[in-house]
Formats: C-alpha cells, sequence, structure tokens
C-alpha cells in the first residue's frame, strides 16, 4: 500500500516494521513528529524524556537488554545525548539502536546550524542519510540490521526539509522481533578504563569493516549519466543537485560515514569535473579532498544556510533568476509572535515595565526577544537561563542580580533547568527565576512532559510539583502566580527581585491553545471611550492595531483573553457583537 | 499535465497545513509523483507560513522557486504580494480577500502596502481574488478559509470534483467535515 508521508512519519512507520518495541525522545522542530508517530503504535513502549540524554539512555538500557529501539532528537539534542553517545560507541548493541537526529540548515526553528555528521565521526558511529521519505523508512529498517551486525549504535540523519516534506511511501507489515538474550557481559557493558580501553580497539575494528560496507552496500549507488560533470551528494542536497545539474553523473551516498573511499575514486577517476554538493560543513569535500582527488564544493558553493536547485544554477552555472517584482515598496516582514491568549504576554508586560535583565531561555516565549515585548536579554540553550542569571550576579554583583531574573518554560526546566537552580542555591546565589508553567510544552506543538501529569499516550501519570521541587531544592520563596493578574505579577516580581535570598516565581496560566482553554471571544474598542493613549498597544497583541487615526481590534485574531482591558485606564474595550 | 507546483502561502494558524495535506491526497490518488513541504515549529506562530506542493512524474526537490508556481493560493494579502515573484507569467493567483497586520506594521514600524490586488492584477491576468473568509463565516465557521479556497482551486484545475471530496473526507476530522464540505462546495461555485 502506497501512502503520503512526511520523513518523520516515515521513520515511525520503519520503526514499526523494524519490530522496534522501546522509543524514546524530547521533542524538538524538526524531529518531534518522529515520535509523536511511534506513540500511535500499540505494539512500541514509546515516551517523552525528560531531555535528549535521558531519552539515548533508555534506548540504550533496552538494547543492552535485548530490544530494538530508537531515540529522536534535533541536531542541538544531540549535543545534551553526546555523553552517552561517544560511550554506546564502545559499548556495542545487544538489541538493535537507532539514533535518529534533525538539522536545521536554514535555522527554521533552532538557536544554531551546527552538522551533527560531526557527531558521526567524533563517536566513529557510523551514519545513514535519506533523501526522501521513502528511504526514511528504508534506511531506519536498514539501520537496525547494521547496528546488530556491526555491533553498533547507527545514527540516521534528517534535516528540516526531509522530515517536513511529504512523499510517497510503499508501507509493509511488521515483522516481529524477538528479543534477544540478556547475557551480563561486564568487559562489554562496564566501561571503566580496564574494560574500555579493548572496546576502543573493537571500535576501530568495525569502522574498518564498516568502510567496507560503505564501499560495496546500495546505501552509495553511482548514477551514471553525462560524464562532462560528477555530483558527489546526499540527503536532500541530492534533490537539488538533480535539478540544477539533470543528466550528469551522481555518486549518491546513503552512507555519510564512514565515507566510501574505493567508490569515490573509481567515480572520480571516470567523470571530467567533479562536484561536491553538501548542506552546510564540507564534510564529503574534505573527506574526498584528503584522498588527493580535485573537486569544486564550498569555494562556489555557500556553508551557510539551505541550498536549492536555483542557488546550486547561480553559484555553478552563473545562471540567477530573474524575477519580476510587482511594486518597488518595502514589503513588512512577518516574524512569528506569541499568540492572542498566549500566558506569556502579561509576564512580559511586566517585566519590560521594571526593565529588568531577562537571562532568557528557549520556547515559545524566547519570542519575547522581539518587538515589540523586546525583554529577554539573552538565549543560548536549553536551560542557560538560569546558570546564566547566576553568573551574571557574580559578575556585577547583588545589585544587578536585583534587576536580574531568570525566564524559562516549565518543560525547559525539566529538561536542564533544575541543576542551574541547585546551582544557585549551593553556591548562595539571589537569583529570581521565574518558571513559565503553561501546562504543556508549547513551541514544538503540545507535547506532554513530566509537568503535566499526563504521558505520551494521553495516560494519567504523576505530576511532577514544581513547588515541592523548589522547596526540595533548598529555594524558600516560592510563589505561584497568574501573569494575566498583572498588579499581583508585578508586585511578586518586585519583591522576589529586591529579596536577599534566591526565589522562584511559577507564572501559571495555561497555553492559549489548548483545547480546554476557553475565552470570552473578541472584544473591541469604543472609540468613543478610547483616548488613544495606546496603552493597549504596549502588551504586545497581534489583534491590536494601530490605524493611525483610531485603535482597532482585529475580531478574527482576538480570542478575549482581555489581557489589554486590564492595561486600559478608560474602560474603553467592549465585547465585539453587543 | 507533466507538472504541477501549487504553493500556498498565509500566515501561521490559518489552517494551510491542512489545505496541503489534502491537496497532497489528490495528487497521490491521481498517481502522480508528489512532494508536500511544509513549514513547523517557530515559523508557524504568527509568522509568515508558505507550503509548496509538487507533482509530475518524477519530483526530486520538494521545493518551488521563484517563478516555478503554476497556481500559489494566498490566505492573506500582503503575503500574496511576499511570494508572487514565484508565480509563473501565466500562472494563477486565487486570493483570499483579507488583510492580518504583520507585527512590524502593527507597532508602527512599517507601513501595510496598498491596492494589493490591483498591484499584482497589473502584473498577472489570473487572479481570482475572492472574500474567501465572508464565506466561510456564512458556512458556519471562519476556520473553513483554507476549504473554500481548496473549492476555488478544485475548479481551476482538471482533476475531478470527487477526488477532492474523497480525500476532504479522508483528511478532515469528522466532527468538522459537514462544515468543509458545505464550505469546498461554496468555494467550487463561487
Amino acid at each position: 500500500m502506497k501512502k503520503l508521508m512526511l520523513g518523520n512519519e516515515a521513520v515511525a512507520r520503519g520503526a514499526y516494521e523494524a519490530g522496534v518495541t522501546v522509543a524514546a525522545a524530547y521533542p524538538g522542530t524538526p524531529s518531534t513528529e518522529i515520535t509523536e508517530n511511534i506513540a500511535k503504535y500499540d505494539e512500541i513502549y514509546s515516551e517523552w524524556s525528560p531531555n535528549e540524554k535521558v531519552a539515548l539512555e533508555v534506548a540504550i538500557g533496552a538494547s543492552i537488554a535485548g530490544a530494538r529501539a530508537i531515540c529522536s532528537m534535533k541536531h542541538v539534542g544531540l549535543n545534551v545525548a553526546a555523553d552517552p553517545l561517544f560511550t554506546v560507541s564502545y559499548t556495542g548493541v545487544n538489541g538493535g539502536l537507532v539514533i535518529m537526529v534533525a538539522d536545521d540548515p536554514g535555522m527554521h526553528s533552532s538557536q544554531n546550524e551546527q552538522d551533527s555528521r560531526c557527531y558521526a565521526k567524533g563517536a566513529k558511529v557510523p551514519m545513514l542519510e535519506p533523501s526522501d521519505s521513502q528511504e526514511c523508512k528504508d534506511f531506519v529498517k536498514k539501520a537496525f540490521e547494521v547496528s546488530e551486525k556491526y555491533d553498533t549504535p547507527v545514527i540516521v540523519r534528517l534535516s528540516t526539509r526531509i522530515s517536513h516534506s511529504q512523499s510517497i511511501v510503499e508501507i509493509s507489515d511488521r515483522s516481529e522481533y524477538k528479543l534477544k538474550d540478556y547475557v551480563k557481559d561486564p568487559a562489554k557493558y562496564v566501561m571503566m578504563p580496564a574494560m574500555a580501553r579493548p572496546r576502543h580497539v573493537e571500535v576501530e575494528k568495525r569502522m574498518a569493516a564498516l568502510k567496507e560496507l560503505s564501499n560495496t552496500d546500495e546505501f552509495n549507488k553511482i548514477e551514471w549519466g553525462n560524464k562532462e560533470i560528477g555530483v558527489i551528494t546526499s540527503g536532500i542536497a541530492y534533490q537539488y543537485a538533480r535539478e540544477a545539474f539533470g543528466d550528469v553523473s551522481y555518486l549518491k551516498l546513503g552512507m555519510v560515514y564512514p565515507l566510501p573511499d574505493k567508490l569515490i575514486k573509481e567515480f572520480a577517476s571516470q567523470v571530467k569535473t567533479l562536484y561536491i554538493i553538501e548542506e552546510l560543513d564540507p564534510f564529503i569535500e574534505e573527506y574526498v579532498k584528503t584522498l588527493g582527488i580535485n573537486a569544486i564544493g564550498k569555494e562556489k558553493l555557500p556553508i551557510i544556510g539551505e541550498y536549492s536547485a536555483n542557488l546550486i544554477r547561480e553559484k555553478i552555472f552563473g545562471q540567477k533568476v530573474e524575477s519580476k517584482s510587482v511594486t518597488d515598496e518595502q514589503i513588512p516582514v512577518r516574524p512569528p509572535v506569541m499568540c492572542p491568549g498566549c500566558p506569556h504576554r502579561g509576564m512580559y508586560y511586566v517585566l519590560r515595565m521594571l526593565k529588568l535583565t531577562v537571562s532568557g531561555d528557549i520556547g515559545c516565549y524566547t519570542l519575547g526577544a522581539l518587538p515589540p515585548t523586546q525583554s529577554m536579554d539573552t538565549c543560548v540553550c536549553m536551560g542557560a537561563s538560569i546558570g546564566g542569571a547566576l553568573g551574571m550576579e557574580k559578575a556585577r554583583g547583588a545589585e544587578f542580580g536585583k534587576k536580574t531574573v531568570a525566564v524559562i518554560g516549565d518543560s525547559t526546566f525539566i529538561h536542564s533547568g533544575i541543576t542551574g537552580l541547585i546551582d544557585v542555591v549551593y553556591n548562595k546565589g539571589n537569583s529570581t527565576v521565574i518558571i513559565l508553567d503553561n501546562s504543556i510544552t508549547g513551541m514544538t506543538g503540545h507535547q506532554h512532559n513530566p509537568t503535566t501529569g499526563f504521558t505520551i499516550k494521553g495516560e494519567p501519570t504523576k505530576q511532577v510539583d514544581l513547588v515541592k521541587l523548589c522547596n526540595a531544592i533548598g529555594i524558600d520563596r516560592v510563589r505561584v502566580v497568574d501573569p494575566f493578574d498583572i498588579k499581583e505579577f508585578e508586585k511578586a516580581v518586585k519583591e522576589e527581585t529586591q529579596a536577599d535570598e534566591p526565589s522562584v516565581i511559577i507564572s501559571q496560566r495555561p497555553c492559549a491553545l489548548l483545547k480546554h482553554v476557553k475565552f470570552e471571544g473578541p472584544i473591541r474598542i469604543n472609540i468613543e471611550k478610547c483616548k488613544k493613549c495606546k496603552m493597549c498597544l504596549s502588551v504586545g497583541c497581534p489583534a491590536i492595531v494601530d490605524k493611525g487615526d483610531h485603535i482597532e481590534v482585529n475580531e478574527a485574531l482576538c480570542v478575549g483573553c482581555m489581557l489589554c482591558t486590564k492595561v486600559c485606564n478608560f474602560n474603553a474595550f467592549e465585547k465585539a457583537g453587543e | 499535465m507533466e507538472k504541477l507546483n501549487i504553493m500556498i502561502v498565509g500566515v501561521g494558524g490559518q489552517g494551510t497545513l491542512l489545505a496541503s495535506r489534502v491537496l497532497g491526497n489528490v495528487a497521490m490518488k491521481m498517481d502522480y509523483d508528489v512532494k508536500v513541504s511544509e513549514v513547523h515549529g517557530m515559523a508557524q506562530r504568527g509568522g509568515s507560513v508558505v507550503t509548496y506542493v509538487k507533482l509530475g512524474n518524477k519530483v526530486y526537490s520538494p521545493i518551488i522557486e521563484k517563478g516555478e508556481a503554476d497556481i500559489i493560493i494566498a490566505f492573506e494579502k500582503l503575503e500574496a504580494l511576499r511570494w508572487i515573484e514565484y508565480l509563473k507569467e501565466d500562472g494563477t493567483l486565487i486570493l483570499n480577500d483579507q488583510r492580518i497586520d504583520p507585527m512590524p506594521v502593527i507597532t508602527g514600524k512599517a507601513k501595510y502596502p496598498e491596492n494589493i490586488v490591483e498591484k499584482i492584477k497589473n502584473n498577472y491576468k489570473n487572479v481570482i481574488s475572492i472574500d474567501a473568509l465572508q464565506i466561510a463565516k456564512e458556512c458556519g465557521n471562519i476556520k473553513a478559509v483554507n476549504t473554500v479556497l481548496l473549492g476555488i482551486l478544485a475548479k481551476s484545475t482538471s482533476i475531478g470534483k470527487e477526488v477532492w471530496l474523497e480525500s476532504l473526507k479522508e483528511n478532515v476530522p469528522a466532527k468538522a467535515l459537514d462544515v468543509n464540505l458545505k464550505a469546498f462546495e461554496a468555494g467550487y461555485n463561487a
């Protein structure tokens, strides 16, 4: 049967067909839908883990216990999971272990555009790279075979355009996978120096064997065409290259680590001009050049951002597409914004008024850095807000600390904020940390997390009690405040930042997009009462528009959260349609 | 039909993803190779969103580039203007005549361009402009703007109506199906 599937959905299908029984992940664009789709299969235990490191550890445990296991994350998630990755490379596997990682060239939804292929090389782990949804499914299934045959974890690398493009997939039935026996084997699974040394020898032997596989397996294939030009490429770049170069010869790499030395030499020897087409780092190119082969790559093509067929045509052949403009005007950009009704808006209104330094973190609330809220000073990685705030205080002194807050979402706090908060207490900081508890993981599209009380399958479970958790760490000042109660929120922030001890404010109000969240419905402005003071514009809601001569509410966007009515001194808002 | 490139552009939250899924499904039912490229995550939060749907005998790149689109369905006027360069000279623009101000306009940092529809019509001859929001309202749910526009698209392609209806039934949640079928018909007959 054929089905139109996202790359991520096809990965899930591949895991299902391969007989996987354990799947763990932390959500992150563009990887999230892999595990959301896996969770639909009753045969597979699946979980949202607190972070990617735990997710990989769960998958490693499942593999050692004899099951086929899969673990998924976005590229920066692999940084978090890098610690177990580098050592599971040494232990190898029992049941097959596949690690999915989704890169984000062009940074559609990420804080950097690191190239995960460098991890495969660093950790000495083979890496496959599919170029459409069918290959996503096929490669995942084959990755399990490679994992078991070569006693290694296998990374499968995706990118945004592979993860989030749908294409046609031929689906098959699931092959049940019989649990492998669990046998105690400390020499293989207890990595301390005496055991790890011989395992490193095994790793090097394995990589040599995998290089042979790379040379001979159909993962890497030559598509002969006109031999004037040869193109070595992989993943989504292959698709762009096919459109830009047309009928030339291609060496399409499905296994991007280890790279096939013999196959590359054979291919290069038969083509006149050799191009390497790959997004981000010159990973293939540098290897090809170490083989003493001349090739054109990053000298003509960018190391930054996404590619496209037109970009390749322009950079390689100098063919620039002239586009027809219908206007000379500057077309206003439309950056993402916090939704109408978003609970974070109340908090940012207060932080902005108080002119605080805001050590930020990763989630929907990162949008608070953009106009009109413009209230976030830093954003580095998941969990960095709390350590960052402490560092600022230690560098600039207690008075600066009293004008500084850390802002972190509930899911991000669980992911990697807790250790930062322990640091604040342990090392006698005074930081004020605002945990944004909106009852869900928002930015990635509403996934449950340990603070929501539900599992990935929607089953009720124990809910982390954030107040008790903070108390247990040693934070005595913890208060829960509704960010839409602006007066109370302002009072809380003022008091807690001034306190001579660390404190936590839990800003509690559910995400406006959650189904159970009901608002009053759109409101409008009574222009007779409105004095055009523009206080309502300062909340930064996309539904309130400055029309020049008057202020207007866009009723198609307004949900009726009433936040703006709380800053209006003239009672100018009224329910629409009355 | 050797190949057909369709772009769906709009503002995050307007329902462009559902439209592209229905469309992708239609293409598959017609036995074409098809690729649908979507935007998820950060960019979806009220930002400018674009979905590419490419069908043909063999589709490589999932994205459509400047001057390559046969049809653009624009859910919002400013987005139509932003992406119009992607339309082929003889391509068709299906435009929902709705205005949603982006944040720079709301804050007064930028101006929303005037007379967008006229400017586009001066350069492209096949422009279908319609108030799909009003039609969706009349059908019972303003969220059905996407299906109204699909109805118009269906009418302008050579693919049979029954294929579209089948795809709608498979992709729209059961409880919203009636409203959406009504909206599709309204668009189809507009």
